[in-house]
């Protein structure tokens, strides 16, 4: 009777390390990237790299700000967007829970959260560009507000539902109409958890590049008109890595590292803030 | 007005200083009263905002499919149903057959899940079962959510710079035509990208094995990973299923990445290490060259396979977990 024992709890010790080594393994990707992009990527970035535009091929230097101002537009816009939007139809999930409009519009959210990326730009594509007849950093922030909703929506849903019924009952009681009880009592309380969706929307869409592709399209110079082609940063890192130079080469590597860094700190700074509030996401 | 002068009327004989004082008091009632009004007003407004939203987001989803169904007939009425079994792309020609796309879609996501899932498992038993609480396994769990939060194009980049040349050198190890990008590379780069949909969906999903059925098995003298094998999996078979068919899901649709590290031909792929392309690769790399319309059109059936196909997957998965959920 010894020996299987001893072999069970022997079969079982391993099975445990084995899926402890095959767990760690998952990080070192991560780990791999984070340092070789802050190998490449440190070096090039000066004030320089952050205020100038690209330089044509064969003159060294450059930065990249058209792509930093036009990735800030983009997103703004997209931003102005889907938040009041987002929140709205969250409000309107959470308050019908059990209507039929309700049952419908969050089985579309559902749909739209699955949604290719690239799919959205071909939409995005067709509604603005083609009629328009010029690619447009409108275009692209409209793709990436699409992308952004059902996040927002979710996440507002989501904690909505989870305050207290009390909550709404006290408000009226005190005869509050229902808009004041929503933009008073409820959105407040939950504000922490609408917040906190919204900057992983941002999070989320602030890397997106196949949505921007034949949207935005990407700008050598400075542009700040809205109805204008317009760099961002994952266009510039995307067309750069694949150009056979090694000046655009730096210039993307450089590119990669501020979008990496800026990407993981709003990750993780979200992920605090659910953390001291405790929020559900 | 009226409900302002109805009070008016009811009291007679007022004297002067009744008349001031109901004077205010009537102005005070009619602006509670025109205040009340105002906020039925709206309320009403507000109510129906809400509700016009709600239709408007299920508005766009229908306008998104309609785009796509509307701009892809060019195409389904030059190659009709064909085109899904054409084995030749040849936009000079004007023949369009998606076949190679599909199979290549098909083989890297497939591949990388073959390669993820015994990752992810591992991070979810560890997560679930093993060490569900301390700091180490905290941030284990962060890290690898962390993973999906890395652009895709910057995996592309990274597996261009640092991954390519690996596989190149492995290719020419092994005898094959060291190529370097193709449909192996982007597996690999897929495969890290997916660790984190499976391995957070099945960390819930083995967290809430009940803890009486767990401790029925220790009683009768099981090891830890005897209970993980013959109690936790049974039960959480069909949510880890669905995980792995979200995660493949995301796979399909995965653009950027594969894209720069897939080689980009429209030839059908001989094995594993060739370049090929997926649909979103393609759609990615010809679109703003497609000067014919149809074969504009041909490049948007492709996207209306890629979100058909999305759509199928995601609410199988979804239906399963639900239904696992409510159990």
């Amino acid at each position: 009777m010894e020996a299987p024992i001893k072999f069970r709890i022997g079969k079982s010790k391993f099975f445990e390390g084995f899926s402890v080594v095959l767990a760690g393994l998952c990080v070192v990707p991560l780990i791999a990237i984070l340092i070789y992009i802050i190998q490449a990527g440190a070096s090039k970035i000066n004030w320089h790299f952050l205020t100038s535009i690209p330089k044509p091929v064969g003159e060294s230097g450059g930065g990249i700000a058209n792509a930093l101002l036009g990735s800030m537009i983009i997103i703004g816009v997209a931003s102005i967007i889907a938040i009041p939007i987002g929140i709205l139809c969250g409000v309107y999930l959470s308050e019908n829970r059990s209507s039929k409009l309700a049952y419908w519009t969050r089985l579309c959210v559902d749909v739209l959260q699955g949604v290719p990326s690239i799919v959205i730009g071909i939409i995005a594509y067709f509604w603005l560009v083609k009629p328009f007849g010029t690619f447009s950093a409108f275009s692209g922030s409209l793709a990436l507000a699409i992308m952004m909703l059902p996040i927002v929506i979710r996440s507002t849903e989501e904690t909505l539902k989870l305050l207290p019924d009390s909550l709404r009952e006290a408000s009226y009681a005190l005869a509050m109409p229902f808009h004041r009880m929503i933009l008073k009592v409820i959105i407040p309380c939950g504000i922490s958890g609408i917040l906190s969706g919204v900057m992983l929307s941002v999070a989320r869409i602030a890397g997106e590049t196949a949505p921007l592709l034949f949207t935005a399209f990407g700008n050598p110079y400075m542009a700040m008109d809205i109805r204008k082609p317009m760099q961002t940063l994952p266009l510039l890192i995307f067309n750069y890595a694949t150009s056979p130079y090694n000046d655009w080469h730096d210039l993307a590597w450089g590119a990669s590292m501020i979008l990496l860094v800026w990407v993981l700190l709003l990750n993780i700074f979200t992920k605090l803030i659910t953390r001291k509030w405790k929020v559900v996401l | 007005m009226d409900f302002v002068t109805a009070p008016d009327k009811s009291t007679p004989d007022v004297t002067t200083s009744r008349v001031l004082s109901y004077d205010t008091d009537t102005v005070a009632a009619g602006k509670r009263i025109k205040r009340s009004h105002s906020h039925i007003w709206a309320e009403n407004v507000f109510q129906r905002v809400l509700v016009v939203i709600a239709v408007a987001i299920i508005a766009l989803l229908l306008c998104i499919v309609l785009t796509l169904i509307v701009q892809s007939v060019p195409s389904l009425k030059s190659s009709g149903i064909q085109y899904l079994w054409g084995k030749v792309w040849d936009p000079v020609q004007n023949i369009y057959g998606a076949f190679p796309f599909l199979l290549g879609t098909l083989l890297t996501s497939m591949l990388a899940l073959i390669i993820s899932i015994p990752f992810s498992f591992a991070v979810a038993i560890i997560l679930g079962e093993y060490y569900p609480k301390g700091w180490l396994p905290n941030l284990l769990k962060n890290t690898v959510e962390l993973i999906a939060a890395v652009p895709s194009v910057i995996y592309g980049f990274w597996g261009l710079a640092v991954l390519v040349p690996i596989v190149r050198s492995l290719e020419s190890k092994i005898g094959v035509q060291p190529a370097g990008v193709g449909i192996f590379s982007a597996s690999l780069i897929l495969a890290v990208m997916i660790i984190p949909y499976s391995a957070s969906l099945g960390r819930s999903m083995i967290q809430m094995v009940p803890a009486h059925l767990k401790e029925a098995a220790y009683s009768l003298g099981a090891t830890r990973w005897e209970v993980i094998k013959m109690v936790v999996f049974p039960y959480v078979k069909s949510g880890l299923f669905a995980g792995i068919l979200l995660s493949f899901g995301r796979a399909i649709g995965e653009t950027m990445a594969v894209t720069m590290v897939i080689g980009n031909t429209s030839l059908i792929p001989k094995s594993i290490f060739a370049p090929g392309n997926t649909m979103a690769s393609v759609i990615a790399n010809e679109f703003t060259e497609a000067d014919h319309p149809v074969y504009l059109s041909a490049l948007i059936e492709l996207g209306l396979v890629l979100f058909v196909v999305t759509l199928v997957i995601n609410m199988i998965g979804k239906s399963i977990i639900k239904r696992f959920t409510q159990d």
